[in-house]
């Protein structure tokens, strides 16, 4: 009898843990900017929204939208069981350390930020390398030999991105004249399009006639301000070609999609590791974007060289330093 | 030399840009003070008409009805705000703090709610903004030495809404010093009672300031979303109602200094965007963080040094009560 008891307890319990398994529950934090930021954030959106298409398997989300609320949402995730959380953008670092910490048992990704913990991966892009290849595009379209640079707030990851932006162009032209704006010093910044488009137009006043945006969702006024005044945009993290055809030169690709993508389905079958992942155009992490929204301005001829410098970055022969090693 | 004067006269286009939401505002602000209704509630209605002009927008694609909106949506506002603070004579701050709020939480919760977009609302195409209107003779105007890229670089190529700024700035000013519905309005906001004696109605007047206010305001928020940007975000409005207001106060609620002050507040703005990464002679390259907190210093200087005493409309704040 108690063995018969035993046998029904055990296999209550085996099949209480396969339904805990089957409800895998995944989440994911998106920063300020928002999730339809048609940029960083929408990124991994999109990734996220792979998943639940290809596995069924909803996730939990949460939009930060005051800096009160990071802590408050990473610990909210952590309870409810959340099997893995997403953490998307370096300002959720600090918070991320600390929240880890507690949590022990929950698995955390991060994205453009380092947290060295045993249940964190810290996933980081060499935006240097695709920003190289965006700003030789910058510099091969470009007729005054003046390019622009609008940045979102004023941080290292973003340096990063005007840094490896610079080198590409320089790359191409050594004489050709870089402008360099950020929007602001706080977080503010990644949703002030008035202010991105006026910091283009400032640009466009002093001769550039290629913009590159890395400022979440005040890049949308920079790539319309670049439209409305007839120059070239360049889109960031998600590919923008589509927000205006013919005028958006190409997009810097930022596979966070294929990030927040991979590390759900890691976690779900097991194989997620905590650590650091460096993605950079070896990994297929970083690139730019090439679709028929784009395809009359960015020329074969031009696509043909930027393949060409990608080869010879991934191969070593071509060394794009990024904005860390030089604070050093 | 004609580098220099295209320069200038390329900071002063982008000035008049960022300057005209804040004239708005507070030519709004001006009208409602100086009935004696203190309105900080500028922030949140300016706020409201930029949501409702791009919700307007996006749904028509008409501009033209995106304006309408956006004017509607600010005087329902201001209605309320009259309706808390004069009829029930509420307290006028807690009640204009208690707008802003519900309008930043508002906007971008109907925004998600209608357009799926996460508090953003995007508009569908060219029609739906306020194109730039380039004045005759433009084209060929840079032609003519120093007054004509003068003409053609400030003068034309902004949208309607600027220029309707630039109007409303003498006319508010008109009606205040020179019409009858102006001498009440200014006695409403000294003396209630003085007013109430000569048998007009104190109630009816301030609402009257608190809608022309609402109106402007909505001008404001349509420029916002729908002249100046493409569409709406959480928050587009980033502390203009509050800026507008310290120019009013800083221009001794008078309209032409307040204006001034406006254009004071917006050249800061201009000037700190250009001057960005730009090596000065003699200091170098100034770090981001300093030439940005250049438009606060100034102001702080402005008012601590040269402003003097502000004199407020004598029944600002004081709700009127008949039987006293």
């Amino acid at each position: 009898m108690i063995r018969v008891l035993g046998a029904v307890v055990l296999a209550l319990t085996a099949a209480v843990s396969t339904a805990a398994a089957q409800k895998f529950q995944p989440a994911v934090i998106f920063d300020m900017g928002g999730k339809f930021d048609k940029s960083f954030n929408e990124a991994a959106y999109n990734g996220a929204e792979r998943f639940k298409k290809e596995t069924g398997i909803d996730y939990l989300e949460f939009e930060v939208t005051q800096e009160a609320q990071r802590e408050q949402a990473m610990q909210r995730m952590a309870r409810r069981g959340a099997d893995i959380i997403v953490v998307l953008g370096f300002q959720n670092g600090t918070p991320l350390q600390k929240v880890a910490a507690e949590y022990p048992n929950s698995k955390f990704t991060i994205i453009d930020a380092v947290v060295d913990l045993p249940n964190v991966q810290s996933v980081i892009f060499k935006e240097h390398e695709g920003s190289f290849l965006v700003g030789m595009a910058a510099a091969l379209v470009s007729k005054t030999g003046k390019v622009g640079f609008v940045g979102g707030m004023d941080i290292p990851l973003i340096r990063n991105f005007a840094f490896g932006y610079e080198q590409g162009i320089k790359y191409v032209n050594p004489k050709a004249e870089l402008f360099v704006n950020m929007t602001g010093t706080t977080p503010a910044a990644w949703n002030d399009p008035a202010k991105g488009a006026e910091l283009a137009i400032s640009q466009f006043d002093r001769g550039a006639d290629v913009v590159y945006a890395a400022a979440g969702g005040t890049g949308i006024g920079v790539l319309q301000a670049a439209k409305d005044k007839g120059k070239f945009s360049i889109g960031v993290d998600s590919n923008q070609n589509y927000l205006h055809p013919g005028s958006v030169l190409t997009s810097m690709l930022k596979r966070v999609d294929v990030a927040v993508y991979n590390a759900f389905k890691d976690a779900r079958a097991g194989t997620w590791k905590p650590g650091r992942l460096d993605l950079g155009l070896a990994e297929d992490g970083v690139g730019y974007a090439l679709d028929e929204h784009n395809r009359s301005v960015l020329t074969p001829d031009i696509v043909a060289k930027l393949e060409a410098a990608r080869a010879d970055i991934i191969a070593g022969r071509l060394v794009v330093k990024d904005y860390y090693s030089t604070q050093k | 030399m004609d580098a220099i004067w295209l320069q200038t006269l390329l900071l002063a286009d982008s000035t008049v840009r960022l300057a005209t939401p804040l004239v708005f505002c507070a030519l709004a602000g001006l009208l409602s003070e100086r009935a004696g209704v203190v309105n900080i509630a500028l922030e949140g209605k300016m706020l409201g008409g930029a949501f409702a002009a791009a919700a307007a927008a996006a749904v028509t694609g008409s501009a033209w009805i995106g304006l309408l909106a956006a004017c509607t949506f600010a005087c329902a506002l201001a209605l309320l705000h009259g309706f808390a603070t004069i009829t029930h004579r509420g307290e006028q701050v807690v009640s204009g703090v208690a707008i802003n709020i519900v309008v930043a939480g508002l906007g971008p919760t109907l925004a998600d709610a209608w357009f799926g977009q996460a508090g953003r609302i995007p508009l569908p195409g060219s029609d739906a903004r306020f194109a730039p209107i380039e004045l005759p003779g433009a084209g060929g105007a840079p032609a003519i030495p120093v007054l004509g890229p003068l003409y053609a670089e400030v003068v034309s190529g902004h949208n309607l809404l600027v220029y309707l700024a630039v109007a409303a700035v003498p006319t508010v000013a008109w009606i205040l010093a020179k019409t009858r519905f102006g001498l009440r309005l200014r006695a409403v906001g000294e003396s209630p009672e003085a007013v109430d004696t000569a048998g007009i109605g104190v109630e009816a007047l301030r609402y009257a300031a608190l809608l022309s206010a609402g109106l402007l305001c909505g001008l404001a928020g349509a420029y916002l979303s729908i002249a100046q940007n493409a569409g709406f975000i959480r928050d587009m409005t980033a502390g203009k109602g509050f800026l507008a207001l310290a120019a009013l106060i800083f221009g001794k609620w008078r309209p032409v200094p307040a204006v001034l002050a406006c254009l004071l507040f917006a050249f800061a703005d201009a000037a700190q965007v250009r001057l960005q990464g730009t090596p000065l002679p003699f200091v170098g390259t100034v770090p981001t963080q300093a030439i940005q907190a250049l438009p606060y210093l100034l102001t702080l200087l402005l008012l601590a040094g040269f402003v003097g005493r502000a004199v407020a409309p004598r029944a600002l704040g004081r709700p009127y009560v008949k039987d006293r």
